[in-house]
């Protein structure tokens, strides 16, 4: 057994350290997404059993815990933001959302969220099975890749898109399954989901009118939320 | 009978210098190799002050070779405590907050009831006949330890190595009694290639003369070489291939050029020599026989028909497991199987993988990570508990 002095000033240093590095995530993280978090965190009532799959930086953990006293958990594939997340008193794993998803008991939670993850899964339509299966209810939000930048761009300049919000060239991003809100649709009713709640966002981070018809939500929505069951 | 004591620990043994608690005919310990032990006896150390509504106690389980010295100069050695990196006044856990209480485990050679220890039948060590003692034999003693101190439910349980063993059997077996749980390099059952470690080391303790059938104080010795021996090996697995390399390469030890003969040329040799040297000196080898044996013996699952997630059913303490990258006595997939039974049994669960090249042992060392996440899971756990700051 070797002994190590204590060292509180190093401990310190490395407290700061975190703090500033979870700050800084949270401040470059775009305002168009907070607000994505913003509308999942109003579709969860106080004190559920929540599981986040993709918690990131743990910002939507956060703010559930603060706002809606939620009993809440994460899964995210990150080892640096697992630390991060304990160091702060989340409840987090480091988990695979392809393969950790599996041990989980059936309806053993209140709600399943998946943030801006399930285009970066190796299997989405698994990962979207295991998730009606885990949550009672599931919430999934992702990246419209039908939106009318999108599609400009693909259609003008024949090129994959880089945008604000989508940053990446095609051969370093983790995005390897987009699909647009209409794919999306399709794949919830293949898998026998009912959508009990659907929300658009545009580039602003405003929600798109409900009353707006699905090809529209579709062209002017960036993102999008959905509210799920099975 | 006067020579033969001084021949053990400095009788740690039998009257050791932290606080005993001792348990008569009426309340034996039932042990699981279906036999009782009484008379026993705990040794103990405790840290801090008990809160009236006694919710601020944190038990500590020790590791192989440690004991209850966890955060105050040992009796034996002379050194700090074994964990007073993270456990003090101001520290992690802050002792004048918590009320710490560790205690030796049975089986130990500090004062707890040990092969060490005086049979009162022959008024002669136990030496082998002890029975065999489990981790849930260890964790039924400090069971009525902490019933001593009328808790109800302890804040928190924590330990590395064989102390996470003690902390998932507490987990286990009295889920209603602990509120957290942080196990740290750690796994759920013993592995194969452990287990050939430990016999290894065992095997090096009964090949020494001196060992003679564990009655070695009666014959006033002790296997000091076989035990070196067996400390020497077992110290590599605490290490890292990598850790070794930084601190020692192939450095050669006071000495120019190779000697041509079976001198401790190299540093590392050296170092391990030292390293089994004062290890003799402050552990008892035939409780080293019994520590191994329980960590070999230890299987969560298998005593829930083989399914991990059932240990744990219904808990609902909260748990933090920590690994290390570079720990190949307990890798992190050994952790990570424990976390995915406590998902399937719904449990409330932290998993921290730290980034390290110093192998199983940096569960001692000063490792800021480490302390970042036991210090976040302590802090949410204590508001969780309502527990001031």
């Amino acid at each position: 057994m070797c002994q190590a002095a204590h060292d509180p000033e190093k401990l310190q240093t490395f407290r700061i350290k975190v703090m500033r590095q979870a700050r800084a995530t949270i401040m470059s993280v775009n305002h168009a997404q907070r607000v994505d978090l913003e509308v999942v965190a109003d579709l969860i009532p106080p004190q559920s059993r929540v599981l986040d799959v993709g918690s990131g930086d743990g910002l939507l953990l956060e703010l559930l815990q603060a706002t809606k006293q939620v009993d809440g958990r994460g899964m995210e594939l990150s080892q640096r933001g697992v630390n991060e997340c304990v160091a702060r008193g989340l409840s987090v794993i480091q988990g695979d959302a392809d393969k950790d998803l599996k041990f989980y008991p059936d309806k053993g939670f209140d709600f399943v969220v998946l943030s801006q993850t399930l285009q970066a899964t190796r299997n989405p339509k698994l990962v979207l099975d295991e998730l009606l299966r885990i949550g009672k209810h599931a919430i999934v939000s992702f990246p419209n890749f039908g939106h009318w930048r999108v599609r400009l761009s693909l259609f003008v300049e024949g090129r994959m898109p880089v945008t604000k919000d989508l940053p990446y060239s095609w051969y370093d991003t983790p995005n390897i399954h987009f699909c647009t809100i209409r794919d999306f649709v399709n794949l919830c009713e293949e898998l026998g989901a009912t959508v009990e709640k659907a929300t658009a966002l545009d580039a602003n981070g405003q929600k798109i009118g409900l009353s707006m018809p699905w090809w529209f939500w579709n062209f002017f929505g960036q993102q999008a939320v959905f509210l799920l069951k099975r | 009978m006067v020579a033969l004591r001084t021949k053990r620990t400095n009788n740690e043994a039998d009257e050791p210098s932290s606080p005993v608690l001792r348990f008569g005919a009426d309340k034996p310990l039932k042990l699981d190799a279906g036999t009782l032990l009484s008379p026993f006896q705990i040794a103990y150390k405790t840290y801090g002050t008990l809160n009236d509504a006694r919710s601020n106690a944190i038990l500590v389980c020790h590791a192989l070779t440690g004991d209850q010295h966890v955060a105050s100069t040992n009796p034996v050695t002379g050194k700090p405590g074994w964990w007073e990196v993270l456990i003090g006044p101001g520290k992690i856990i802050d002792t004048s907050r918590f009320f710490v209480i560790c205690s030796n485990v049975i089986g130990g050679c500090l004062g707890s009831t040990g092969p060490a220890s005086t049979n009162p039948a022959t008024g002669k060590p136990y030496g082998l006949d002890l029975p065999i003692i489990t981790i849930r034999d260890m964790v039924r003693a400090q069971l009525m330890l902490v019933d001593h101190f009328g808790i109800e439910k302890l804040f928190s349980v924590l330990g590395g190595s064989m102390g996470g063993m003690q902390v998932l059997q507490w987990a286990s077996s009295y889920p209603e009694r602990v509120f957290s749980a942080l196990p740290i390099a750690t796994g759920a059952r013993h592995s194969s290639q452990n287990i050939a470690f430990h016999e290894v080391g065992r095997q090096a303790v009964m090949a020494d003369p001196d060992w003679h059938g564990g009655k070695y104080f009666e014959q006033g010795k002790r296997p000091e070489k076989g035990l070196a021996v067996a400390r020497m090996a077992a110290h590599i697995t605490y290490l890292s291939e990598a850790a070794l390399h930084r601190k020692f390469g192939r450095n050669l030890q006071d000495r120019e050029a190779l000697t041509f003969g079976f001198d401790a040329d190299f540093q590392i040799e050296s170092y391990l020599r030292h390293q089994g040297m004062t290890f003799v000196d402050r552990f008892d080898a035939n409780s080293y026989l019994y520590m191994t044996r329980a960590m070999d013996y230890f299987d969560l699952a298998a005593d829930h028909g083989g399914r991990l997630a059932d240990a744990f059913a219904g808990t609902r303490t909260r748990f933090c497991l920590v690994s290390f990258t570079s720990d190949w006595l307990f890798p992190t997939e050994e952790s990570r199987s424990v976390v995915h039974a406590l998902n399937a049994a719904g449990a409330s669960v932290s998993f921290v993988e730290i980034e390290t090249d110093r192998g199983h042992d940096a569960f001692l060392l000063d490792e800021p990570e480490l302390f970042a996440a036991i210090n976040g899971f302590i802090a949410s756990a204590a508001r969780a508990r309502g527990l001031s700051a």
